[in-house]
């Protein structure tokens, strides 16, 4: 009101509604990150507390600091967790390796190559990612379970090198699409074979792109839980979350300061490949929308 | 090139013919060399196992003895009322329901909150992400058990305010819901999406309109949300998929019962415990080959609804 009067004032009022409101924003982002946060903090932080102190009190600081539970935690079942932790680590290398060989070449396929059909097949390969694998998972355990691989980590590791994750072929194809095809059309002119082309130009050129396809298939062969569970029966072939299912389940509501310690270190290594790859899985997620 | 030599027009017979079909198979085998490994995953882990899962729904199977032929039997049962069958496609769809809609307005809202040229954009993003980057793992499930145990942080927090919190994770009435606070506390990768799209609206829009005199309002509801409806509906058909697969944090909290009263029994839970706990493989893939049916005529339906509210700029 008073700005009809006083033509000046007007900037400055506005600049300091402004400041208010950004300030206001800053405030409400800062509390929901608190608020997101806390459960994480606070299951860290209990990982060095006392038993008995986890449920009496919400401070996130414990009354005395013991490394403790995570010298039981680690030893607590028989097979410590050395072995879950080399189990997992071998599932997740060879996964990776299999979806980019496997994946990349279905996707400079379906990028570069001209072939009869190749639209229709590109069809089934997108129609793929909308299947709920329950319709597949049994046969393909009677499959596995005939060639007496159930109770080995093959199921888990051999279909990677099927591109049975279409997610990556298709988030392959969307980066192949943006490199210039005058590369290997030139090329292809100077009777470059469609194998050297890929191998030559297209992967060299692709390094941001297999490095996010490697991170997720990291992350989510290391989350996998269902696939093991129907897999692996014996606990010296266990991965690191059938290890944590089986604490919970041999523990029960007994010893949580251990069972949150494996938890707690269960999740630094996906925890490790955000910190440093954070800006590749944004920009993963950001193009092809991918669940996580 | 290769297309180029194809299309030419040949001057003889059945002996061109047979020239040109074999051009054509050699223009396609370095695609379909590159497709194999595809392919045969396609063919022998994805295509094959789903006719035989179809076969097997009409059959008694336990892996054992081979199937004996049963013919729509397993369909009966499961359409004439298995109890667990009916609670399970209850739990599933209410899930569904009451998670993906409020993950998606708060994955929304706070993507328009970090819209606005804000500091600190990049760390904000991060922390918000980092949820659904561990939530789908055995810790995090761990984790909300105790949680929302009788005697566990929710409580502890509520004790000061005078309120005496159930057992959340074993009190029928609120097991879910923990379930769906679980998926909510992972809005991030949504909320990425939407950046990504929010950033695509052209900045001169809201200029012309605040010329023009809309409010703040009145823009975000004539410009942004019409101009986000791709991504909004993208976001949804993911996040629905996504809610219908959920199997970690709903074993693990009811230690693989489902319980307490199937309160927590997800589909995928039940086909689970159907095929690997009863080896009833059989029956197990009625139930799959239902969930099937089910998603291919929500897909088709959000699709065919999308072209009344989905604003496609082309």
């Amino acid at each position: 009101m008073s700005a009809t009067t006083s033509g000046d004032r007007k900037p400055l009022r506005i600049s300091a509604w402004r400041t208010v409101g950004r300030l206001s924003i800053h405030a409400v982002l800062i509390t929901a990150s608190i608020g997101m946060l806390y459960p994480l903090l606070w299951m860290l932080s209990a990982s060095f507390k006392p038993q008995n102190e986890i449920f009496s009190t919400v401070s996130l600081l414990p009354s005395t600091w013991s490394i403790e539970p995570y010298i039981r935690g680690w030893n607590a079942l028989g097979v410590s967790f050395t072995q879950f932790y080399w189990n997992t680590l071998v599932i997740a290398v060879l996964s990776i390796v299999g979806n980019l060989i496997s994946c990349s070449l279905a996707a400079f396929a379906f990028s570069r190559l001209k072939f009869r059909g190749r639209d229709f097949w590109f069809a089934i390969m997108l129609g793929t990612m909308m299947l709920p694998y329950h319709v597949t998972l049994i046969p393909q355990y009677v499959l596995f379970l005939k060639l007496g691989w159930v109770g080995t980590n093959l199921p888990l590791v051999v279909p990677k090198f099927f591109a049975v994750d279409a997610f990556f072929i298709f988030l392959m194809v969307q980066f192949f699409r943006g490199i210039p095809k005058e590369l290997d059309e030139a090329a292809m002119m100077d009777g470059c074979t469609p194998w050297r082309i890929y191998w030559r130009i297209m992967l060299p050129l692709s390094m941001p792109v297999l490095a996010t396809a490697a991170i997720f298939t990291f992350i989510w062969t290391w989350d996998d839980f269902f696939g093991p569970l129907i897999y692996l029966s014996d606990i010296n072939t266990y991965t690191v979350q059938l290890g944590l299912r089986s604490f919970v389940d041999a523990s029960g509501d007994t010893e949580w300061n251990s069972m949150f310690a494996m938890s707690v270190l269960s999740l630094v290594p996906v925890f490790v490949f955000f910190l440093l790859f954070q800006r590749l899985l944004i920009e993963g997620i950001a193009t092809t929308g991918m669940k996580r | 090139m290769s297309a180029a030599m194809t299309a030419k027009p040949s001057p003889a017979g059945g002996l061109v013919k047979r020239g040109r079909l074999w051009r054509g198979v050699r223009a396609s085998s370095p695609g379909y060399a590159f497709l194999a490994p595809w392919l045969l995953g396609f063919f022998c882990l994805t295509l094959g196992p789903a006719l035989v899962s179809l076969y097997l729904s009409f059959t008694n199977f336990d892996v054992l003895q081979p199937p004996t032929w049963i013919g729509t039997g397993n369909y009966t049962r499961l359409l004439s009322g298995d109890p667990k069958a009916v609670a399970s496609i209850r739990v599933t769809l209410l899930f569904v329901i009451f998670s993906v809609p409020l993950k998606l307005v708060f994955a929304l809202l706070v993507a328009l909150a970090l819209n606005r040229g804000i500091r600190g954009l990049p760390v904000y993003r991060a922390i918000f992400y980092l949820p659904s980057l561990l939530g789908g793992s055995v810790a995090i499930a761990i984790l909300w058990r105790q949680l929302f145990a009788s005697n566990g942080l929710v409580n502890l927090m509520l004790e000061p305010f005078g309120i005496v919190g159930p057992s959340w994770v074993s009190n029928p009435n609120y097991s879910l819901t923990t379930l769906v606070v679980l998926a909510i506390w992972q809005f991030g990768s949504p909320m990425i999406v939407f950046l990504a799209g929010l950033r695509q609206v052209p900045q001169d829009m809201y200029e012309a309109a605040s010329i023009d005199g809309a409010s703040k309002f009145r823009q975000f509801y004539k410009i942004t949300l019409p101009l986000l409806t791709p991504v909004i509906f993208f976001n949804f058909v993911v996040q629905t998929i996504e809610a219908f697969k959920a199997f970690t944090p709903a074993f693990i909290i009811s230690g693989g019962t489902g319980g307490p009263v199937n309160s927590t029994l997800f589909y995928t839970l039940y086909v689970y415990q159907e095929a690997f706990s009863f080896f009833r493989m059989g029956y197990a893939s009625a139930l799959a080959w239902l969930l099937l049916i089910g998603i291919a005529f929500w897909t088709a339906f959000s699709f065919l609804t999308s072209r009344f509210w989905v604003h496609y700029d082309d």
